[in-house]
């Protein structure tokens, strides 16, 4: 379980350095995004039409946020599970995406998707959404407001803690972890 | 600040007040715990003397008229209610319940693995910072489920139902908590205040009225099942089913979980009776010796899964596992498996 420090967007040979059970801080610019808004983005991407962010490098959070109360920068925001993006994921990392955050193991079409193009998926504490929002400085929403929690918004993490889950090379620490530990 | 407002809050000690109906007749008599409750009870009705919403919490003690032979109805007003529940709601998001803080402080001692044990630390500073901060424990502030036992003796002035869901409208609204109920399932339009609550209600005798508010997240349901076993199947049917139910669920439940399991009954009264193990204290034993054993039997079995916190592979995959049990038809032997995940949110009040 190495540790590292890693700013976003991430580059490709961040993302080949991480292996799965590698503990990771994130700061730097990420975006949210569920299934409502991975659905939009998908279909912008087969229409040929611009997304509302960029994807090069980027990385995107699973999650739909408390509402934002007075004097903070955004609710509680822990992941959701991941498998639901499942669907879309593998046409977003073609496209550059580079790391995914989320809770819950992903299928075997975002991991051959992440092995050709070189992404990483990362484990949030699900459940830990207080202590999570705390390492968000700042949250804005860029596209969809109409979605609610499922909008895409930009935040500012520092020092947002996640554990490598799955990598490009398809190490899998829910696969392997759980074998270790099974008697 | 929030410290002091949370202490004023009753928690449900489920093993003592839990709603529960199948283990109902194995338990001790209920008379027999009174005097200590109301001790207990008017303890903390003299300390609320600050929050608002915990004031209107503390109950009012009939203690002055001993059970007369026919008691007056006792009036509660729906409004008082609709504050009670409001209060609920957001306490149980924020404050994490005793019982399932220290099972989880327990579960970061037997830990094994590093990632495992920084996880549950993660999910111990949390609930500190929840509560401090009066922030969600989880983003996903759930269903609003409310249990309600009304005491027949009891008249609600106004609408119950309404006033239950003015309450969560009002707590989910005023505590910035999450809106994530659909008004209709296929069509999926979010009805943007988190009602209707799901409501179960039960009449028993007495005066008193008793609301549990158990916010319910999506990930840890969707995770949920139920079978009609053959009575053949018997016990290690049984067994094998839980056991499957938590190795299909893996990561998705946020484990440490809590496993609820109804045994018996019929369809729907067993997948009730699964949800109203998961309110029992963790921690409590069950009542009934053989039901104790095949739950420690299938704690053990369950944490030798290996799944670990999140699913990332360790020792604690379940802080406990609860078994209601109910009388069944000769040709049924239904299991049902509701899963909490370490967010095990739930508050009670009295009036
Ligand atoms: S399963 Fe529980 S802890 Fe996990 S995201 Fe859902 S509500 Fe939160």
């Amino acid at each position: 379980m190495a540790e590292y420090s890693m700013k976003t967007p991430l580059r490709p040979e961040d993302v080949d350095r991480l292996r799965a059970g590698d503990a990771v801080k994130l700061t730097g610019d990420i975006y949210t995004a569920r299934d409502a808004a991975h659905k939009r983005l998908v279909d912008l991407i087969k229409d040929g039409k611009t997304l509302p962010m960029p994807l090069e490098g980027q990385v995107i959070y699973y999650v739909g946020p408390s509402p934002t109360p007075p004097g903070k920068p955004i609710g509680s925001a822990g992941p959701t599970t991941s498998g639901r993006m499942d669907p879309y994921a593998p046409i977003l990392i073609e496209r550059g995406l580079r790391g995914m955050i989320g809770k819950g193991e992903r299928s075997a079409g975002v991991v051959e998707a992440m092995q050709k193009h070189g992404c990483v998926y990362f484990a949030a504490t699900g459940g830990a959404a207080a202590l999570l929002s705390k390492r968000i400085v700042a949250a804005e929403v860029i596209a969809y407001p109409e979605l609610g929690a499922e909008s895409i918004s930009r935040l500012r993490v520092e020092n947002f803690p996640v554990i490598v889950a799955q990598d490009r090379y398809g190490g899998n620490i829910y696969r392997d972890g759980q074998k270790q530990y099974a008697r | 600040m929030a410290n002091a407002k949370r202490k004023k809050v009753r928690t449900g000690r489920a093993k003592k007040t839990a709603p529960a109906k199948g283990a109902a007749k194995r338990r001790p008599a209920k008379k027999a715990r009174k005097p200590k409750r109301a001790a207990r009870s008017s303890a903390e009705a003299k300390r609320a003397g600050a929050a608002k919403t915990a004031r209107k919490a503390a109950p009012r003690r009939p203690a002055a008229k001993p059970a007369a032979v026919s008691p007056a109805l006792k009036v509660i007003d729906a409004k008082r209610i609709a504050d009670v529940v409001a209060m609920l709601s957001m306490e149980a998001n924020f404050d994490l319940c005793g019982d399932v803080e220290k099972a989880i402080e327990r579960g970061l001692g037997l830990e094994e693995s590093p990632v495992g044990k920084e996880i549950i630390g993660q999910i111990l500073e949390n609930a500190a910072i929840a509560r401090a901060e009066r922030m969600p424990i989880c983003q996903d502030t759930g269903l609003a489920i409310v249990f309600v036992e009304l005491g027949q003796d009891v008249h609600v002035r106004g609408g119950l139902e309404e006033a239950i869901n003015e309450g969560v409208r009002r707590g989910y609204t005023e505590g910035y908590l999450r809106k994530s109920v659909l008004g209709d399932p296929l069509r999926r339009v979010n009805t943007k205040d988190n009602t209707p609550a799901v409501i179960h209600a039960r009449v028993v005798p007495g005066r008193t009225l008793r609301l549990w508010v158990v916010p319910k997240g999506g990930g840890s349901e969707n995770k949920s099942r139920i079978a009609m076993l053959k009575p053949a199947d018997g016990v290690e049917g049984v067994k094998k089913f839980v056991l499957e139910a938590v190795k299909i669920a893996s990561a998705d439940p946020c484990p440490p979980i809590i496993v609820g399991v109804g045994v018996g009954g019929s369809f729907e009264q067993c997948a009730m009776n699964a949800k109203r193990a998961l309110l029992r204290e963790v921690g409590s034993v069950h009542p009934d010796p053989f039901y104790a054993d095949l739950e420690r039997e299938l704690y053990r079995k369950v944490n030798d899964l290996g799944i670990g916190p999140q699913g990332l592979g360790g020792r604690i995959t379940a802080l406990a596992v609860h078994i209601e049990a109910a009388p069944c038809h000769i040709a049924s032997l239904p299991v049902a498996v509701n899963m909490n995940c370490h967010a095990a949110r739930h508050k009670m009040a009295e009036l």
